[in-house]
């Protein structure tokens, strides 16, 4: 052990929204911060659906932190929202704007390139001005421990860093959550993927095809039977230029139906009531996917161990209930209170108590609530179980269930529930809010879709082929563990850049004749990673992030 | 501290960029003056100094005016505080030895005395790798060729290096030296930054650098033979004992081997292809074409 070691107060792991708010009012406070980044741009790394909300009833709020944010980094603000339910080609409609805007200071559609390397100019002149600052292309590879206290961070790219504080927000696979034992990659239930196309829109078209002005913008929300009764649905947020489109799945659903995500993707983007807005020429932009921590089961209550504290996705701090889709928020404000605990403790001269200074204030500013709703905890245990399942499922698809839905439509009350937050909160992670019910409404109350789609989505190969890898040669970043079919053959469909028999993705399901015996395995070629962490979760491997700068670069994001 | 990165603009000799008349001879007002490429190696190797260690860092070069642009090409490059040109037609057709005359007398010259000179190895055009150790000898400072690594002590006033013994990367010797030294860099030179703080200062010296490089003429002074109080005598052509007799082109070896193309989808094409390789893999005793 060696005493030349770099010391800085504050180290934060990432420069996401809950990295750079926690960065930025550490800052403030005068304490020396730098931020290291993997990627070689901050936003090179992310991927969102995405809408960031300004909460009303939040302590911190993104343009709080970062004047002139809405000016700078996001895209159009989502002036009107809406949810669809999809039977066959009827569509039911409902407007839950009310829905949206409970609670909500402001709402805008971003795209993480231009929204996170904005935020990181703002964090490197803030963190300089304290002898920090923010760098680039270095990945933290681990926890630098002494005495079996985390006392900084070790990286690859440079020696090891001592540090006051170690603020994780190196996202959904935190490896340094992972290290100090504070999440873990085990249960499929606890995830959701999403897959996403930012889609290309010429100067005007947004505004003709949604019937907007410059300045507002679309969200809108799928569910029913587009997908095969994969649990989940699909998403459409209008940017300035450009629309993001996709679907988040629970990701064991995903697993247990083998589903190709990828087609499910083409499944809505040539639904032909989505031709309205793509017109004839489809050109895509980005193809781009991530896992998303399912709050409500990965939140973890208590997001510390010494030093470290967790922030955003790191700490599971993802909120997705119903049409309730809600994380960089939270992250913001994570992050923020996180550098006020640390500023607190080291006014008190008790540098050490910031993790529980930390966990108290997610608790009193009523953040934890919302990660982990009360409700949704009473609600779970009542609806999620098979029986529940069944008979709801059952009583729904009856006649006497369809008479109910139109009685309650005629009134819209229909549309009311669905504009309740209320209601969202607590909406179990079943098929029937996802599937059954957005089906039968669709098909009991929805109208026929007359238009043609004329979409004709890339392939795969063309997907992977569009995006930018500088690939670390000789060093994967992944290695399969047990390549066995049982064990990680469920990553093959389940990796948003891999298909059952396509050779140019990731995981590859292959039969090895050996001494007379077949044997199905996978092999996996990490060129074409996207480094979601879906197979983390699915299958059995050495899951770590690529070395500093390398791997994939979204330019959107 | 006080480091100076020579450098020299050579013809651009990348394909495309060239261009050769008809007896071989370079056309020099058809292809671009650039960088000497492996003066990078220098500028790398002053870069680190001057982010470890901070001090000022200039970058002087010998040539003709337009030599401005390559020393702001260098100045973007390694983040450089000021440029020096040493030019005149009286320094017109110098060999190296005149060369280095010239460049020590430049660096002598510098009102803050250099404590480290970093030359590159050897240019594009002559080749001869004289120029950095003539001017060295010049100055009767000491020399260390073929750094790979390199350390400064600014307490100590000393330098340590790694250098490659015979230009082999297998023998790497450690050398130590006081200063004012003289130091070339060899193109295994690789710069470590390990610390957060080195990379930091490299983003501030990017930033500053980035300004100060639009217009890097105002940050350029060019000296002439007066200036440097060199006799014309022992500069210039006239003082360069080197006499080129002649140039000769060295002849294209011809080509023997013939290459046609096949369209892997032409299956006639591809079946000719096959059976023209059958003999060869005949001759390693196994079949080429698998079970």
């Amino acid at each position: 052990m060696t005493d030349d070691y770099e010391h800085y107060e504050a180290v934060v792991v990432g420069a996401g929204p809950g990295g750079a708010a926690a960065a930025a009012t550490l800052a403030r406070n005068g304490v020396e911060t730098v931020v290291l980044e993997r990627g070689v741009d901050a936003g090179s790394k992310n991927v969102t659906g995405g809408l960031i909300y300004a909460e009303e009833s939040a302590p911190y709020t993104v343009d709080g932190i970062f004047p002139g944010f809405r000016e700078h980094a996001t895209e159009r603000p989502i002036t009107e929202y809406y949810i669809h339910n999809v039977a066959g080609e009827s569509v039911k409609s409902f407007d839950i704007t009310a829905m949206h805007e409970h609670d909500t200071e402001w709402a805008d559609a971003v795209l993480r390139r231009k929204m996170d390397s904005w935020m990181a100019e703002q964090v490197h002149r803030l963190a300089r001005e304290t002898g920090g600052g923010l760098l680039t292309d270095v990945k933290v590879s681990g926890l630098l421990e002494e005495d079996g206290e985390i006392v900084g961070v070790t990286c690859e790219e440079l020696d090891p860093i001592r540090a006051d504080v170690v603020v994780a927000a190196d996202g959904v696979n935190s490896e340094l959550a992972r290290e100090a034992g504070l999440m873990d990659w085990e249960s499929p239930e606890e995830w959701f993927q999403g897959v996403k196309a930012v889609v290309d829109m010429p100067d005007g078209t947004i505004e003709d095809r949604f019937g907007i002005g410059e300045d507002e913008g679309h969200a809108h929300l799928f569910s029913g039977d587009l997908y095969d009764g994969v649990r989940g649905g699909g998403f459409l947020y209008t940017n300035e230029e450009s629309l993001c489109i996709g679907n988040v799945f629970h990701l064991d659903s995903i697993v247990e139906e083998r589903a190709e995500v990828q087609d499910l993707l083409d499944r809505l983007l040539t639904h032909p009531f989505m031709a309205q807005w793509l017109g004839e020429e489809y050109e895509e932009r980005e193809y781009s996917a991530k896992l998303v921590p399912d709050s409500k089961k990965a939140a973890n209550p208590s997001p510390y161990e010494g030093r470290l504290v967790l922030v955003g996705d790191a700490g599971g701090q993802m909120q997705a209930q119903g049409p309730i889709i809600k994380g960089m928020n939270h992250a913001v404000t994570a992050g923020a209170l996180a550098a006020e605990a640390f500023v607190e403790a080291r006014s008190r001269g008790k540098p050490d108590s910031v993790g529980a200074r930390y966990e108290r204030r997610l608790h009193d500013e009523g953040v934890m609530d919302k990660l982990r709703p009360r409700r949704y905890r009473v609600a779970a245990a009542l609806g999620e179980n098979d029986a529940a399942t069944g008979i709801a499922e059952r009583a729904l698809d009856s006649p006497v269930g369809r008479l109910g839905l139109r009685a309650l439509d005629r009134v819209d009350a229909l549309e009311r529930a669905y504009a309740s937050p209320y209601l969202a909160m607590m909406m179990p992670d079943t098929s029937v809010p996802y599937a059954t019910l957005p089906a039968v409404i669709g098909e009991a109350l929805g109208d026929p879709v007359r238009e043609e789609n004329h979409v004709e989505p890339p392939t795969l190969e063309e997907r992977i082929g569009d995006l930018t890898y500088d690939t670390d040669v000789g060093n994967p970043h992944i290695v399969v563990e047990d390549n066995s079919f049982d064990a990680s053959g469920a990553a093959v469909t389940a990796c948003p850049v891999s298909a059952e028999g396509f050779g140019g993705g990731c995981y590859r399901d292959e039969t090895v004749k050996q001494n007379g015996s077949e044997e199905r395995v996978v092999s996996l070629d990490t060129q074409p990673c996207v480094e979601c962490g879906t197979c983390a979760v699915v299958a059995d491997t050495r899951w770590e992030h690529p070395r500093g700068g390398k791997g994939v670069e979204f330019e959107q994001g | 501290m006080h480091t100076v990165a020579l450098t020299k603009g050579v013809p651009d000799f990348r394909e495309g960029q060239v261009s050769f008349d008809e007896d071989g001879h370079l056309e020099r007002g058809e292809t671009p003056t650039v960088m000497n490429p492996n003066d990078k190696h220098a500028l790398r190797t002053a870069l680190q100094v001057k982010v470890r260690n901070g001090g000022h860092l200039s970058v002087m070069s010998m040539g003709p005016p337009g030599y401005g642009d390559v020393l702001g090409e260098a100045m973007e490059s390694v983040y450089a505080d000021d440029l020096y040109l040493l030019s005149d037609r009286e320094l017109a057709a110098s060999d190296t030895w005149a060369t280095a005359i010239t460049l020590a007398t430049g660096l002598e010259k510098l009102e803050d005395p250099p404590d480290l000179v970093f030359a590159g190895f050897k240019t594009a055009d002559g080749e001869t790798g004289h120029t950095g150790p003539q001017t060295c000898w010049c100055l009767d400072w000491p020399m260390i060729t073929h750094v790979v690594a390199l350390d400064v002590d600014e307490a100590a006033g000393r330098v340590r290096a790694k250098r490659l013994v015979e230009g082999d990367i297998e023998e790497i010797e450690t050398v130590e030296a006081p200063m004012p030294a003289f130091i070339v860099a060899d193109p295994e030179f690789e710069p470590t930054y390990r610390k957060a703080a080195h990379r930091l200062t490299l983003k501030d010296l990017r930033a500053e650098t980035r300004e100060r490089a639009e217009d890097h003429e105002e940050h350029l002074t060019t000296w002439d033979h007066a200036d440097l109080n060199l006799d014309p005598d022992y500069i210039g052509l006239d003082g360069s004992p080197t006499i080129v007799s002649s140039v000769d082109p060295i002849p294209k070896a011809p080509a023997e081997r013939e290459a046609t193309m096949v369209d892997p989808a032409d299956a006639a094409g591809m079946e000719e292809l096959f059976e023209a390789m059958e003999p060869f893999a005949a001759a390693d005793g196994q079949s080429a074409a698998g079970d």
